[in-house]
C-alpha cells in the first residue's frame, strides 16, 4: 500500500510558475512602455522650449550696415531656467563664423526656413539637448545666413525621469504582488476539486467501491469516468472471487458434511474396533481439514482488513459475552464453565469482526486444551489498557516454546493429540498488532495457559 | 424432537436425517424453500436445519420470511461459508445459531439444547421410564419428588441409554459419542459417568448393568 507514486512535476507549481511568470513578464513590459513614453513627453517639453528659445534669439537677429546685430530678448534664457538649474549654451553663427557664444557647441545642419532641429549630445561632460535654426538675412545688397543652436544639460529631465521610473516601478510591484495573490488563489481553486476527489477516494472503506457521485469539473470528468469504471470492474471481479470462494466451499464442505455424517452413524453400528478406528480417524481427518481451511480464509480476510480497520466504538465486555454465549454449548461438552469477570462496560475503538475472529481463536485454543469439568476465565479489564484475560486449567504452554507458537503453522508439543492449523494464535496476533495491541503469553503459577490480548 | 431439515444436497441430507434418526428423532426434508414453507404450513416442528445455498434461493430469504410469520421456531442454519462476517449477518436475520460444515453431531445436539432452552416454553420432548423423567433440554434428572441437574456427559450417556433399554453399548461406543472421537480417552473415564450415573439412579427402578467384556444396558425393573 506504501508503493511510492512515480511523481513527475506538479500541477500546482506548473500553473502558478505561468501565471506568476507571465505576471511579472507584464510588470517588466510595463515598466519599459511607460518609463519610454514618458522619457518622450519630457524631451518633447524640453525640445519645445529651446525651440521657443532658439526662435526668440533668432527673430531679435537683425543686418545692419552687412553685419548682424542680435539683441537677446531676456526671455530667450529665463524661459529655459530649471528647478535643477540646468546649464544653457548658445552659440550664433553668421555663416561659418561665431558670432557669440560657444564655438565647440555641437551644431545640426538646419534648413534655412527656419525649422528647428534637434540633437542630443555630449558638451562639457554633460549630456545636452541642441536646438539648432537657421535663417537667411537679407540686407540692401547683401544676404547672410545666421545660425542658432541653444543648448541646455538635462539634470530636471533625468531628475523628472527618475521620479516617473520609481513610481512606474511601485505601480509594477503592486501590480506583481497582486498578480501573485491572484495566482496562488487560482491555483488553488482549480486544484481544489482534484483534492477533494482524492479526500472522498481516501476516506472509503475497504469494502466502498461505488463509483463516485460528487460532481466533479468538466475536465476532470474523463479521470472520473475511467476511474467509476476501474472501481466497477474490480467490484465485480472482487463479487466474482466471494461468490467462487463461497461456492467452492459450498462444494467442498458438503460433501465432507455428507462424508462426516456417514462416518458417525456407522460408528453406531460397527462393533469391530479396527473399523472404529478407521471411522475415528476418517472423522477426525475431516475435522482437521475443514478447521484449516475455515482458519486459512480467515487469516486471509484478516490480512485484507488490517490494512483497512473498520473501527467502530463497542463495548468489549458485550463483544466477550456475545462470544461466550456462542460458544457455550461447545463447552458444555466438556462440562467447562466459561466465566465472565468484568467490572462495567469497557469501551474500545475496533474492528468487531476481526476482534471477534482473534477472540473465538483464543477461547476455541483454550477449549482444546482445557481439561474436563474445568472452568475457562475471561478477564476484560479497561487499565492501563483495555484487555481480555483467557485463563485455562489446562497444561499451559511449554516455557521453552512460548515464544514461537504465535508464529504461523507452528503448534506446541503438548498439541499433538488435538485438532487445529496452527493458525489460531497467529490470528489473533495479528489482529492485536492491527489495532496497535500485543499478545503476550503466560502460564498461570498454579499451571494452566493464561493469554493476555491487549488493544 | 421433530426437525425440518432444508437442504438441497440429498446425500448430505439422508445422512443427516439417518444420524437424527438413530438419536430417536423424527426428521422432515425439505430440498428447496418452497418445499420448507409448505411442510411450515401443515407442521409443527421443534426446531429448523436450514441451509444457506438453495436452488430456489438464499437460505436467508426463507429466514426474513419465517420470521415476519410470526413464527418462533428456532432455526439453525447449516453453512459452507466460514466468513465470520457472514456469520454475524445471518444471527442479525434471525437465526438462533448457526454450524459450519462439517459440523459434529454431538455439538450440533448441543446447539439444539441451548437454542431451545433460550426459547423456553417451546415444545419440549421428555422421556419417562419406570418413574425416571429426563428433560435433556433442561438438562434435568426427575425421580418421584426429587429433580438433578445433569452435567453434560452424564445427561448423553443417559440419554443414550434411556432411549434404547435393553440394548447393549460397548464402552468404545460410549467414548465415541461422549468425547467427539478425537481425544485420546481410556474408557476408564466411560466408568467414572457410569457410576456417578448408578448414583443418580439409585432411588429409582433403573438400573445400569455391567456385562464384562460387552458394555453396559440399562434395565429396568
Amino acid at each position: 500500500m506504501d508503493d511510492a507514486v512515480n511523481v513527475a512535476g506538479s500541477l500546482r507549481a506548473r500553473l502558478a510558475l505561468t501565471l506568476i511568470g507571465s505576471a511579472a513578464a507584464i510588470a517588466i513590459l510595463l515598466f519599459f512602455v511607460v518609463r519610454t513614453y514618458a522619457a518622450q513627453i519630457a524631451q518633447s517639453g524640453q525640445d519645445s522650449i529651446l525651440e521657443a528659445s532658439v526662435a526668440s534669439i533668432l527673430d531679435a537677429a537683425t543686418l545692419r550696415d552687412g553685419d548682424v546685430e542680435v539683441d537677446f530678448p531676456y526671455v530667450a534664457f529665463s524661459m529655459l531656467s530649471t528647478d535643477a538649474d540646468d546649464r544653457v549654451f548658445y552659440a550664433i553663427w553668421q555663416e561659418e563664423t561665431l558670432l557669440s557664444g560657444y564655438e565647440l557647441l555641437p551644431v545640426a545642419d538646419a534648413p534655412d526656413g527656419g525649422e528647428i532641429v534637434h540633437v542630443s549630445a555630449i558638451f562639457d561632460g554633460a549630456p545636452v539637448r541642441v536646438a539648432t535654426a537657421a535663417r537667411i538675412l537679407v540686407g540692401a545688397n547683401t544676404r547672410t545666413r545666421v545660425t542658432v543652436s541653444v543648448a541646455q544639460t538635462q539634470d530636471a529631465l533625468a531628475g523628472t525621469l527618475n521620479k516617473i521610473s520609481r513610481n512606474v516601478g511601485l505601480i509594477g510591484a503592486g501590480f506583481f504582488t497582486l498578480s501573485v495573490l491572484v495566482a496562488s488563489w487560482a491555483t488553488n481553486s482549480t486544484i481544489r476539486p482534484l483534492e477533494r476527489l482524492t479526500h472522498s477516494i481516501t476516506r472509503r472503506g475497504p469494502k466502498d467501491l461505488s463509483p463516485v457521485a460528487r460532481p466533479v469539473p468538466l475536465e476532470m470528468a474523463p479521470l472520473v469516468t475511467s476511474l467509476n469504471s476501474f472501481m466497477a470492474r474490480l467490484d465485480t471481479s472482487l463479487k466474482q472471487s466471494e461468490d467462487f470462494i463461497a461456492e467452492a466451499a459450498h462444494r467442498v464442505r458438503t460433501p465432507l458434511a455428507t462424508v462426516r455424517s456417514h462416518a458417525e452413524a456407522t460408528l453406531q453400528r460397527v462393533e469391530r474396533e479396527d473399523n472404529r478406528q478407521a471411522l475415528r480417524s476418517m472423522v477426525r481427518a475431516i475435522d482437521e481439514s475443514s478447521r484449516a481451511a475455515g482458519q486459512l480464509l480467515d487469516h486471509a480476510m484478516i490480512t485484507f482488513r488490517a490494512d483497512h480497520l473498520e473501527t467502530r466504538t463497542l463495548d468489549l465486555v458485550e463483544l466477550v459475552e456475545d462470544l461466550v454465549t456462542r460458544l457455550a454449548p461447545v463447552a458444555e461438552m466438556k462440562d467447562i464453565a466459561l466465566t465472565v469477570i468484568s467490572e462495567g462496560a469497557v469501551s474500545v475503538e475496533a474492528d468487531s469482526i476481526l476482534l471477534q475472529n482473534a477472540l473465538r481463536n483464543l477461547v476455541e485454543n483454550a477449549l482444546k486444551y482445557a481439561p474436563e469439568e474445568s472452568e475457562i476465565t475471561l478477564e476484560v479489564g479497561a487499565s492501563p489498557r483495555p484487555r481480555v484475560e483467557v485463563r485455562d486449567e489446562g497444561p499451559g504452554f511449554p516455557p521453552d516454546q512460548m515464544q514461537g507458537l504465535a508464529v504461523r503453522f507452528s503448534r506446541g508439543d503438548n498439541a499433538k493429540d488435538t485438532i487445529g492449523s496452527g493458525l489460531g494464535l497467529t490470528i489473533a496476533q495479528d489482529v492485536a498488532t492491527a489495532h496497535g495491541g500485543e499478545l503476550t503469553l503466560g502460564n498461570m503459577p498454579e499451571g494452566g495457559a493464561c493469554v493476555t490480548f491487549l488493544l | 424432537m421433530k426437525f425440518l431439515l432444508v437442504e438441497d444436497n440429498i446425500e448430505l441430507a439422508n445422512a443427516v436425517s439417518a444420524r437424527l434418526q438413530l438419536d430417536g428423532h423424527v426428521v422432515d426434508h425439505a430440498d428447496k424453500i418452497d418445499d420448507a414453507m409448505a411442510f411450515m404450513q401443515t407442521g409443527e416442528y421443534d426446531l429448523i436445519l436450514l441451509d444457506i445455498m438453495l436452488p430456489d434461493g438464499d437460505g436467508r430469504t426463507f429466514l426474513k420470511h419465517h420470521r415476519s410469520g410470526k413464527n418462533d421456531t428456532p432455526v439453525i442454519v447449516l453453512t459452507a461459508r466460514s466468513q465470520v462476517s457472514d456469520r454475524i449477518s445471518l444471527l442479525d436475520l434471525g437465526a438462533d445459531d448457526y454450524m459450519t460444515k462439517p459440523f459434529d453431531h454431538e455439538e450440533l445436539q448441543a446447539r439444539c439444547r441451548a437454542v431451545l432452552r433460550r426459547n423456553a416454553g417451546h415444545a419440549q420432548s421428555v422421556t419417562e421410564l419406570g418413574g425416571v423423567t429426563l428433560d435433556p433440554v433442561a438438562g434435568r434428572l426427575t425421580i418421584g419428588a426429587r429433580a438433578v441437574t445433569l452435567r453434560n456427559r452424564e445427561l448423553r450417556l443417559l440419554e443414550l441409554l434411556i432411549n434404547a433399554p435393553g440394548q447393549i453399548f460397548s464402552k468404545a461406543k460410549l467414548a465415541d459419542r461422549l468425547f467427539s472421537y478425537d481425544e485420546d480417552v481410556s474408557e476408564n473415564a466411560i466408568e467414572v459417568y457410569i457410576g456417578r450415573l448408578r448414583k443418580h439412579l439409585e432411588p429409582s427402578e433403573l438400573r445400569i448393568t455391567t456385562l464384562r467384556g460387552l458394555g453396559y444396558r440399562l434395565d429396568h425393573g
